[in-house]
Formats: structure tokens, sequence, C-alpha cells
């Protein structure tokens, strides 16, 4: 282990629910709890606090709880605390973790995300919506046409794929398919998904916006999952497996989702191997952000598992992507089938499996190294995650 | 009949892109150092950081880049399906708005059509949507 390293050292997560009434906080309590006992690590050690995006108030539920708002309800001693959405996309909260423990600012952060959007909307009282009014900054260019939800940027791209390189609805359909065959072996995904979702019910879903469906779009859940960030000298002091963050990368090319070419994954995706020492053979399992189904495609493309253009025949059939194949993805249901955690659940599952704890779902094997990605549109970060 | 689009909160630096279709004009940025275009609007040329920046008015022809026919009622009393659209600009290379193609049925559009600004105004100002140009 090496010192000027920074390792994952504990994870844990909340109760995963649609429309759940415990306090958002007390959820955040939950998973730290959780990923305290899973480290070995008391609350008196945790120095750093980092999340993403920082608390919100609109849209309703989105971050309901903020990095100083933890320390003061969990009396943290912080040295450096950080939360905020300018951003390369949710990981980057942890790469701002790893920053702090390789600078040697902090020995042990809790990086959190709490997302409460199925719980707020449904208590419109509590968690009143935005008062509307004229649109400032860039929104003001996608709004007044009626492009209202990220879906909608997101399915521009994924059209591209359908006219210019002929992906068909079977092929994306995959995504969806494995994540919700995979969320069945998931205990925190019960109240997600229910049964494995057929290809038939796939082609026959209501359509959301083309190409993507009900089934390619995850759906507002309520829940906290935290990620412990330690620096490599600190390691004395956890009982867990570390995990170490070998490589890290992030991308925003321009700040106006209506501007970008491409997602910022086909930016993002090469960095990183730039900075480490692997290749995508080395690679067990991907963990890609799948809030709409066609951005692990962008993820499989940008960081270099396929050529631009052939995500589609890349996934195509199921076999490979599958818990069993040769490069299991997502195998706690993404949030497609195991709800949308907002790019958190991507490191945690990568650190389950690493470590060989994901029961039911475990890969097979001795998976040594991991890829968790999140965001999609004009950010991006990837976090590489290796088992030494 | 859909409800009004939400409104953009104007500034000295939209307020020629928003109302500029008051005289049937597609407005668009361009520094006056670099020549190259600027949207979404700024105080400065993004690309040579330049403060002699101005409107120009473009064409208002344009290719589809690429889209999605919306059939989600996101918003009360928006009538679906509705075709989002990214539109390239002729003459602003780069520059890409955000719009909706209208008086054709929706799955009468595809990338690399050809299309034409007009704008839809509201309340002084003038969205511009595209149409077909053929």
């Amino acid at each position: 282990m090496a010192s000027n390293e920074a390792y994952i050292t504990g994870v844990g997560q909340s109760e995963v629910g649609v429309r759940l009434t415990r306090h958002p906080l007390l959820l955040t309590l939950d998973a730290v709890k959780e990923a305290l006992d899973d480290s070995g690590l008391t609350l008196d050690q945790i120095d750093g606090v980092s999340t993403y995006p920082g608390k919100m108030s609109v849209p309703p539920g989105f971050s309901p709880v903020g990095s100083d708002e933890l320390i003061e309800a969990l009396g943290i001693k912080s040295k450096w605390h950080m939360g905020g959405g300018e951003l390369p996309a949710q990981l980057a909260a942890i790469g701002n973790a790893v920053m702090a423990v390789k600078q040697g600012v902090c020995r042990h952060v809790i990086c959190f995300r709490t997302v409460y959007e199925a719980a707020a909307q449904s208590r419109p009282d509590e968690y009143p919506p935005g008062k509307g009014g004229d649109l400032p900054g860039v929104m003001q260019y996608t709004m007044p046409f009626w492009a209202m939800s990220a879906s909608n940027w997101v399915a521009q791209y994924a059209n591209r794929h359908v006219y210019k390189y002929g992906m068909k609805r079977e092929q994306l359909a995959q995504i969806a398919l494995n994540a919700h065959r995979n969320a069945q072996l998931n205990p925190r995904a019960r109240n997600i998904s229910k049964k494995e979702l057929t290809m038939d019910e796939y082609m026959s879903a209501r359509m959301i916006t083309t190409p993507l469906c009900l089934w390619d779009c995850d759906r507002f859940s309520d829940c906290s999952t935290v990620i412990i960030v330690s620096a490599g000298d600190a390691l004395d002091e956890v009982k867990t497996t570390p995990v170490r963050v070998a490589a890290m990368a992030g991308s925003v090319d321009r700040y106006s989702w209506d501007q970008v070419e491409w997602t910022a994954a086909y930016d993002a995706g090469p960095d990183l191997w730039k900075q480490a020492d692997y290749t995508v053979d080395d690679v067990d399992t991907v963990q890609f952000y799948d809030g709409f189904a066609f951005l692990p495609l962008t993820w499989f493309e940008g960081l270099g598992f396929c050529e631009k253009g052939s995500a589609h025949e890349f996934i195509e059939g199921g076999t490979r992507i599958a818990i069993d194949g040769e490069l299991p993805l997502n195998t706690f249901g993404g949030q497609l089938g195991a709800g949308r955690l907002h790019g958190f659940g991507f490191a945690h599952e990568s650190v389950v499996q690493l470590r060989g704890e994901g029961g039911k779902r475990q890969i097979k094997g001795d998976p040594k190294v991991a890829v968790a990605t999140s965001g999609g549109g004009p950010m991006a970060a990837a976090l590489l995650l290796v088992r030494d | 009949m859909n409800p009004p689009r939400m409104r953009p909160r104007l500034d000295d630096y939209n307020r020629s892109f928003w109302t500029g279709g008051a005289e049937g004009k597609l407005n668009i940025q361009r520094c006056n150092d670099c020549d190259q275009y600027v949207h979404p609007p700024l105080p400065l040329c993004r690309h040579c950081q330049s403060e002699n920046i101005a409107p120009e008015t473009l064409p208002g022809t344009g290719t589809l880049d690429t889209f999605t026919v919306n059939h989600q009622p996101w918003y009360p009393g928006v009538e679906v399906p509705y075709v989002i659209a990214r539109v390239r600009l002729d003459g602003a290379p780069g520059v890409i708005l955000t719009t909706n193609i209208v008086n054709c049925p929706v799955d009468a559009i595809q990338p690399e059509d050809k299309v034409r600004v007009l704008f839809d105004e509201q309340d002084g100002i003038f969205f511009p949507v595209f149409e077909k140009a053929d």
C-alpha cells in the first residue's frame, strides 16, 4: 500500500425506496453508520466531508442534505469540507476527497450523495417546487422549446446512433434488461425492480422521447450512499480490504447542454488511461452511469472498449455485459434497476465487487479492476478502482 | 393550443437573439476581431476574449443535426408528440440551436434535412422555430 495514494475504505447505503418518510438527514446517517461499520472507523476519525451537488431546495429533493449540515448534525471535526455542483459530475465529489487526502489535508473523508426526489414530490407542502419566472442562464435556450428533461437532451444523441450508426431498439434494450436482471440479485433494489424485464415488455413500452422508452429512464428514488476515502498512510486504522483510486478523469467541454457535440464521456474516457498502467483489457467489471440507457454506450465507446458508433453491437444479445459475461455491467442493477442513486451507486458497487462481497450477484473469478463513471451530457467523471 | 412558452430573462447580450424576429431576423453574436460566432451570447468572445462583439443577422436556414420526438407530457397543456431538434445554422459554424420543427408530421424529418427559421412570437419574445425547407 503506497502512502501517497488514496483508497476507498468504507461503503454504506441507506434503504433505497420510493416516497420514503424517513428524514433525508437520517437516511444519510444510516449510510454513514454502515460505511463506518464497514471500515472500522469511528466518527471522531473522520476529518473531511464531500458531497455533490451541495444542498439545494430546487428541484425538490434533488439534494436535501449538504456537507456543512452533516458536519453540524454528526459533530464531525472537519478540516476540509466540499460540496458543489460545479464539478465534472457526481463522482467528482469522491475525486475531491482523493485530492484532499493526497495533499495531506484529511485522513478519512466521508463522501455522500443523498437523493429524496420521490419523497419530496409526494410532499409538496414540505418540499415546494420552484417559483418559476423568467429563465436565466443556459436553460433559456432549451426550456422554451419544451425540452424539459435531460432525457430530451440525451435522446438526441441516442438518435444519432440510430440514424448514423444503425442502432436498433432491441440492441439498446440490453442495458435495461441487464439492469433489471441484476437488480433481482440485489436486496437493496427490491423496492425499485420487482422482476426481470422481458424483451417483449421493453419493445411494447410507451415512448418517452425517441428512441428512449419508459424502461430507458431511471426513476426518482430516495436513498443515501456513502463512500469513505482514506489516505494511504492511514490504512492501518481500517479493517477492510482497501480499494485504490488508481486514476480519475473528468471533463466538461461546454457548459451549455445545447452546444456540445457529444457527451463528455468521449473526452474523459481516454484521459483515464493516461494516468494509469492499465488498459481496457485489465478491467474486470464496469459500473457505468445509466440515468438513461444510452449513456453506458457512450462510456463503452469513450473509454475505448469499442469503436465510436459500435457500442450497440458490442452489447447486442446481452451476454457480454451479463454478470457471468466477459465484462459485467452494472451488477447491482444500475440506476435503471436499483434506483436513481445519482452516481454514487457505481462507486459503491465497484468496491463491493472488487472485495468479493456481492453475494448472489458477485462476478466470477478474482476481480481486481473496475471502472465507475458518472454523468452524461456536457460533464463526466470516471474513476479507475483497483484492489492491489 | 399550447400554453405560453417559458420566457428567457432579457439582458443586453441576449436581447438581439430573442427579439430579432420582430424584424424577421435571426441574430447571433459575432466577434469583430476573430470573426467567430458566440452562442449563447456573452459579454466577450469565447474564442479570443475580445469585447468587440455584435449581433449579426444570419440567413435563417440550417441543417437538422439530430432530433427526438417527445411523447411525455412534461408540462400541462403541451400537445404531444412534438419534435425537439438540434439545428446547425448556415453561416455560423459551430452554433447549434435547440428548437422545435413545426408544420410537418413528427415522422417526416430526419438528420441532414434542410430547415428554415420562423418565429413564434409571444409577448415580445420571438422564439426561433424551424420548418422543413423543401
